[in-house]
């Protein structure tokens, strides 16, 4: 579990942050959804330790992350496994290289230990086939999904995923978001998951927090989202004319 | 205050270099391939353009001396002290500072925009020391031996040009080049080699890795990298010749 304990964040003037609390649970596909700007980012961010909070605690599983040393935040780091957005996989790297390095760097098992991982992972997100290319040689939605393999490759406990649908087909996008559900699931991950995108909310979303205006602002279920009071949340989910006929109906 | 702030920054990575790696066998890797980008891959221009600066040389030297009281063979002894002192050395590596210093510094700043520092940092990498320290390391391995091959080729061309423009057979051009050899001149050459390609690595490496924002921000990292190694160089040239000759 990662609890988010009053975390305060500023950037200069601008305040980012405004005091989150929050708790992400193990097994759990934990959405952190948002407008553009609203902090969902800087929320990962500063979880992950790339910023460094201004005022608060980040604890994972009892430890406190925020005041730990830089070896002793190094060996949570281990533990998380991270899909960025535009899923930062290594150019000059194939697909086999990018998910292999990780356990190469780390792991001190021997080198057909670390093959049969390899195929393990990619297996798992269906890309026996795509050992040898390079990322600039597949299709976006099989970037991400290296990028996910790469993530999940050191048996991580928590798995951040910043954006993990953007740039894909909605088709595509279901793919990644069942996949990410299914690997929660299956290793017991606490995973955190930044999104706007409706589908995902509303299709893996366990436990979501809605951040306004750096606060939050809400949380709880998808199926709670349809019957919440909270205006804010509410504008923000049924954005379209479409989406408040069909939660009308729904409900 | 600014210079102070990145004059600060520049020092911290440096230190950062000395951190143990995760796992040598990792950075040995780097350092292979940083060596063969940088060694192999800039052999032939280094190798074209000191024969070129070599033959340049000769000829204007000869030129200059004809008709006076000085012999010929002076061609040879000049070519040689010439490329081992000074233009092997700056020449190859304000070269260099252009191909490789621009390379490390978008290839690191591509990363940087792209995330991939971010991720090699949320697994735990020592990024600085992964994606620097290599880098600097083979610059100042190969570079030297690129300067080495870049005097033998220049004295080379010096020859070449001497016999064909007629100004100079091979027996007074080698008779020159053997004159009076000075032992200490290589000493220098190698140094200055040393100190110009850790400059060139460690000014490119700081741009690339510092870069904010995108594409462009990223052409003008490239460029303030060329501009400021090829500066430091020549201003390290001056301090050195003035400290050990």
């Amino acid at each position: 579990m990662i609890e988010l304990q009053d975390i305060y964040k500023s950037f200069g003037e601008n305040d980012v942050l405004k005091g989150i609390t929050t708790e992400f649970l193990p097994g759990k596909t934990n959405l952190i959804i948002g407008k553009s700007g609203s902090g969902k980012t800087v929320c990962i961010k500063c979880s992950i330790g790339l910023f460094e909070v201004n005022k608060g605690a980040v604890i994972y599983d009892g430890r406190n992350f925020t005041i730990m040393s830089k070896s002793e935040k190094k060996s949570v780091r281990k533990e998380i496994g991270m899909l960025f957005q535009g899923n930062a996989l290594f150019d000059s790297m194939t697909v086999e290289e990018n998910v292999r390095f990780p356990l190469d760097m780390f792991s001190k098992k021997t080198k057909a230990e670390k093959n049969a991982r390899v195929d393990e992972v990619l297996e798992r997100v269906e890309l026996e086939e795509a050992h040898k290319k390079y990322p600039s040689e597949i299709s976006g939605g099989m970037q991400k999904r290296v990028g996910i393999a790469r993530a999940i490759v050191l048996q991580p406990r928590y798995l951040f995923c910043d954006e993990p649908n953007s740039g894909l087909d909605p088709q595509t996008a279901l793919v990644i978001d069942e996949l990410i559900k299914e690997i929660t699931i299956e290793q017991n991950i606490t995973t955190v998951i930044n999104t706007h995108d409706m589908n995902s909310v509303m299709g893996i979303g366990d436990n979501i927090l809605f951040i306004h205006e750096g606060h939050k602002h809400w949380q709880g279920s998808s199926e709670e989202i349809l019957t919440s009071r909270n205006q804010e949340l509410e504008d923000f989910i049924f954005a379209s004319e479409f989406l408040k006929k069909l939660k009308n109906q729904q409900i | 205050m600014k210079f102070l702030f990145h004059f600060g920054r520049y020092v911290n990575m440096i230190f950062a270099l000395f951190k143990k790696p995760e796992r040598f066998r990792m950075y040995w890797k780097e350092y292979a391939r940083q060596m063969n980008n940088i060694g192999v891959g800039s052999l032939i221009i280094v190798a074209f353009i000191s024969v070129f600066v070599g033959a340049v040389t000769a000829i204007q030297f000869a030129y200059q001396i004809q008709g006076s009281a000085i012999p010929m063979w002076w061609v040879g002894f000049v070519v040689r002290d010439t490329m081992i002192l000074e233009l092997a050395p700056t020449i190859s590596c304000l070269l260099l500072a252009g191909k490789v210093g621009s390379n490390i510094s978008s290839e690191l700043g591509s990363m940087r925009v792209n995330e991939q520092i971010d991720a090699l940092q949320i697994m735990g990498v020592n990024v600085r020391s992964y994606l620097v320290g290599p880098k600097i390391l083979a610059a100042v391995t190969v570079i030297p031996m690129l300067v080495i091959i870049a005097a033998f080729l220049g004295v080379y061309g010096g020859l070449i040009a001497g016999k064909l423009g007629g100004y100079v057979s091979a027996t007074e051009y080698q008779l020159g080049v053997l004159d009076e050899f000075n032992p200490h001149y290589i000493k220098l050459m190698y140094i200055k080699a040393v100190v110009f390609a850790f400059t060139l690595t460690s000014v490119a490496a700081y741009q690339g890795f510092y870069v904010k924002g995108g594409a462009i921000e990223i052409g003008e990292a490239s460029t303030r990298a060329v501009v400021f190694s090829s500066i430091l160089i020549l201003a390290f040239d001056y301090l050195i010749a003035a400290a050990l000759l």
